[in-house]
């Protein structure tokens, strides 16, 4: 069983980024449960949401370790770093995060995803270049086959845009360049 | 001249209090029913309170409502059988105390049901207590002194609240003689018609005696409501087909 | 069938609408308002009636009116806005009219907070109004029986002319998780009951049952009991060999899940009783149960211990029978088997 958190300002897509993964997972026949930010956590502009994902039924939707944690701001890795599991994922937003040592018991990912997603001309994709990270990072699927999820995703709802796969991908890459570096 | 027939909805004699305007007004909404063929459409929201004692008589459908909830109940069955004929029967106390707010947003959504509200300036079930109709300085059993208004407010004109709003028809009538008798047939049929023809939320309002708690006889209870309550109660027709009359 | 990832609020009203639910009158309050803008848009495109009611108290009412008149009816609300209910729902309950409500369980008596709670259970269980009533209490646990329980909701109160609640709680109305939806019933509202005008036949008059029925006494209370012997709802998990019996249900039951697979894998033999119905209070269900348990922990999400007492009428206070009191949080299931260990320990 995999537990994934994401977390970031209102606005960064952190709940879609969770729908995405929910969404996929289902389609491919997984068991999830998908928890967002509730009540007095809400507040303060930072939305999370807290997805476990199975092949079996989800017992608990709720869970204090996590294996990992998407971290598009600030508020995210101080809420959030110390509850990864040892050993599991932190996936970091340089754009909006100060780079520095994080844990060295956990895999960490930097991506400058908000700067990233300007470039590629896709602003509101800063979500899927940080889902792409841990997606690979985890490996919770082989990385096409979640992009073709992706893409069905969006084909469902009418409004596919070939630069969510691109962004995808350049997630991907940059959690494949951090594992050669020893995700140091 | 035809003998006056009792209508045939009045399935039982009525037990309201001698002198009574219930009794009154229950037959004039019967012999509407009857007269728009409308009696076996007609479901009836009852109020809590002496109106409530219509059911005993009153052979159409009927719900008893919780107090001062007679038009959201009204609403709720008009809402999914329009079909239907609705009819909220209410005292004031119940219409325009404990339920004021149901009153008001019934009218506020311009509900296609007719609001029937028995205005006798006290709360007669219980015992005579003060009501938001009731007078200034009238003496009931929880006004002793009579109703202060300054500390208690001026007494409720319904209509001069729901006539600024997009309502169907909103008329005011008194028992207190056969010519205002007749004014109260007609506003009642008038306010049917309204809802019968789609034309949203219908309210009648009828200055009623309450001989047992204004502890007077019949004859001074009408007496009362020409000299006392209607002037402080403008009767007439004040929205009609949807626009206001200039009365 | 395809599965659909969907909120708790969400498919439950969903399944409102598939259960043939034409009417629904409500009042925002967090966290069930979704399920009140779902239907204001899904009401209308199936032919339905979607009203947002000035007060909860309008919107009851106006559920007895509906309900009254042979329709599927329902609202919703949550800890304040359940408060005001009880009135319209204790008379819709002495009419014996069918009708569904929802209670989203929130924090805290007062204004409280939006947060999950299990606190409303005396409430719902009870009998939250005045007078001699019950309602048939169904508690979802997953977004799945969110769907499933409301189903059955209306078509209990319909065979027992009486009403029945959902109790959910913040949890499991905001989560997501893959559910089957059921087809879309037709209902056919014309009952004999049903007000409509009384066309030819004796007028049909809906007030408390008692004017009507003889013996009113011995028939309403021979009703609940029919509904006592056939109505009780359960899921158990190993409680067969339990040395302890965890007792919770919705989001509770969940976390005792989890905690009894990790107790196993420890070698400590617990167990779950997970009421599905708390009104009727599956007793039966604790006849699997291992006559040598040793202790149960009711497990709830209140600050006061609520499910305990019943979980102590059904078992008569054999064993040592206490409360896991989540309060505010969210337990964690390592905390849940210490305090069952400790309850044995002593």
């Amino acid at each position: 069983m995999l537990s994934i958190t994401c977390s970031g300002f209102g606005g960064q897509g952190v709940l879609t980024a969770g729908l995405l993964l929910a969404n996929v997972s289902m389609e491919a026949g997984k068991k999830l449960t998908w928890v967002p930010s509730y009540g007095s956590e809400m507040r303060g502009g930072t939305a999370s949401c807290h997805l476990r994902i199975d092949d079996n039924e989800i017992l608990n939707p709720f869970y204090s370790r996590m294996d990992a944690l998407i971290a598009m701001n600030e508020g995210a890795v101080e809420s959030f770093a110390d509850r990864i599991a040892e050993g599991g994922a932190l996936i970091v937003n340089t754009s909006m995060v100060a780079d520095r040592a994080f844990r060295k018991d956990v895999r960490v990912v930097r991506v400058a995803a908000t700067e990233l997603s300007q470039q590629l001309k896709n602003p509101r994709g800063a979500n899927i270049i940080m889902l792409g990270a841990a997606v690979e990072a985890t490996g919770l699927f082989p990385a096409e086959q979640f992009a073709d999820g992706i893409d069905g995703y969006f084909q469902r709802k009418g409004k596919n845009n070939p630069l969510n796969r691109e962004c995808f991908m350049q997630g991907v890459q940059a959690a494949r360049k951090a594992r050669e570096a020893s995700w140091i | 001249m035809a003998e006056k027939r009792t209508p045939a909805l009045l399935v039982e004699d009525n037990r309201y209090c001698p002198g009574c305007g219930h009794g009154i007004i229950n037959r004039i909404l019967a012999e509407v029913l009857e007269e728009m063929g409308l009696a076996d459409e007609a479901v009836v929201s009852l109020a809590v309170g002496c109106g409530g004692l219509m059911m005993y008589s009153f052979g159409t459908d009927w719900i008893q409502a919780p107090h001062g909830r007679a038009a959201a109940v009204a609403t709720g069955i008009k809402r999914v059988r329009p079909e239907t004929c609705v009819i909220a029967y209410q005292g004031d106390g119940d219409a325009l105390a404990i339920g004021f707010s149901e009153t008001m947003y019934a009218a506020i959504r311009n509900e296609n049901i007719t609001t029937i509200i028995v205005n006798n300036g006290i709360y007669g079930m219980t015992g005579g207590q003060m009501a938001p109709t009731t007078l200034p300085g009238q003496k009931t059993a929880t006004s002793p002194a009579g109703r202060d208004a300054e500390t208690t407010g001026l007494p409720l004109d319904v209509i001069a609240f729901m006539k600024e709003r997009k309502v169907g028809y909103l008329a005011r009538g008194a028992l207190h003689s056969a010519k205002e008798i007749n004014k109260v047939k007609k506003y009642i049929r008038a306010a049917v018609e309204n809802q019968q023809s789609g034309g949203g939320y219908a309210l009648v309002e009828i200055l009623s005696p309450c001989p047992t708690n204004w502890h007077m006889t019949p004859e001074a209870a009408m007496k009362h409501i020409e000299a006392e309550v209607e002037p402080r109660y403008p009767l007439g027709e004040f929205v009609k087909n949807g626009v206001k009359v200039n009365a | 069938m395809a599965m659909k990832l969907m909120k708790g609020n969400h498919a439950l009203a969903e399944a409102a609408v598939r259960a043939g639910c034409r009417f629904f009158g409500g009042y925002p309050i967090t966290p069930q308002t979704e399920i009140l803008e779902y239907l204001s848009a899904r009401l209308p495109e199936v032919g339905g009636v979607f009203l947002q009611a000035e007060s909860e108290l309008g919107g009851i009412n106006m559920v007895y009116g509906a309900a009254a008149a042979g329709c599927r009816a329902m609202t919703s609300s949550s800890g304040p806005g359940f408060s005001l209910l009880q009135e319209g729902i204790s008379y819709i309950a002495s009419a014996e009219l069918p009708a569904v409500f929802v209670d989203v369980q929130r924090y805290g008596s007062g204004l409280g907070d939006i947060f999950q709670a299990q606190s409303d259970y005396f409430t719902a269980t009870r009998c939250g109004g005045h007078g001699d009533y019950k309602l048939l209490v169904y508690a979802p646990a997953s977004v799945q029986e969110s769907v499933d329980l409301t189903m059955l909701a209306f078509d209990k109160a319909d065979e027992y002319r009486n009403p029945a609640l959902l109790l959910s709680d913040a949890s499991i109305a905001q989560m997501m998780e893959p559910v089957e939806l059921p087809e879309m019933r037709d209902v056919n509202f014309d009952r004999p009951w049903a007000m409509r005008g009384k066309h030819g036949g004796p007028n049909k008059r809906v007030s408390s049952t008692m004017y009507y029925i003889e013996d009113f006494d011995a028939y309403i209370k021979a009703k609940y009991d029919a509904m006592i012997a056939r109505e009780q709802r359960w899921e158990s998990v190993r409680v067969e060999d339990a040395d302890v019996v965890l007792v919770a249900y919705g989001v509770s039951a969940r976390i005792c899940k989890e905690a009894v697979a990790l107790a196993r894998e420890r070698g400590m033999r617990l167990g779950l009783l997970r009421p599905i119905s708390l009104w009727p209070f599956p007793v039966k269900g604790f006849e699997s149960v291992n006559p040598d348990v040793r202790g149960y922990l009711a497990v709830e999400l209140s600050a006061l211990p609520r499910l305990r007492d019943d979980v102590l009428l059904a078992t008569g206070q054999r064993v040592p029978t206490e409360s896991f009191l989540g309060g505010m949080h969210i337990p964690e299931p390592s905390a849940i088997i210490e305090k069952a260990a400790e309850l044995i320990a002593e």
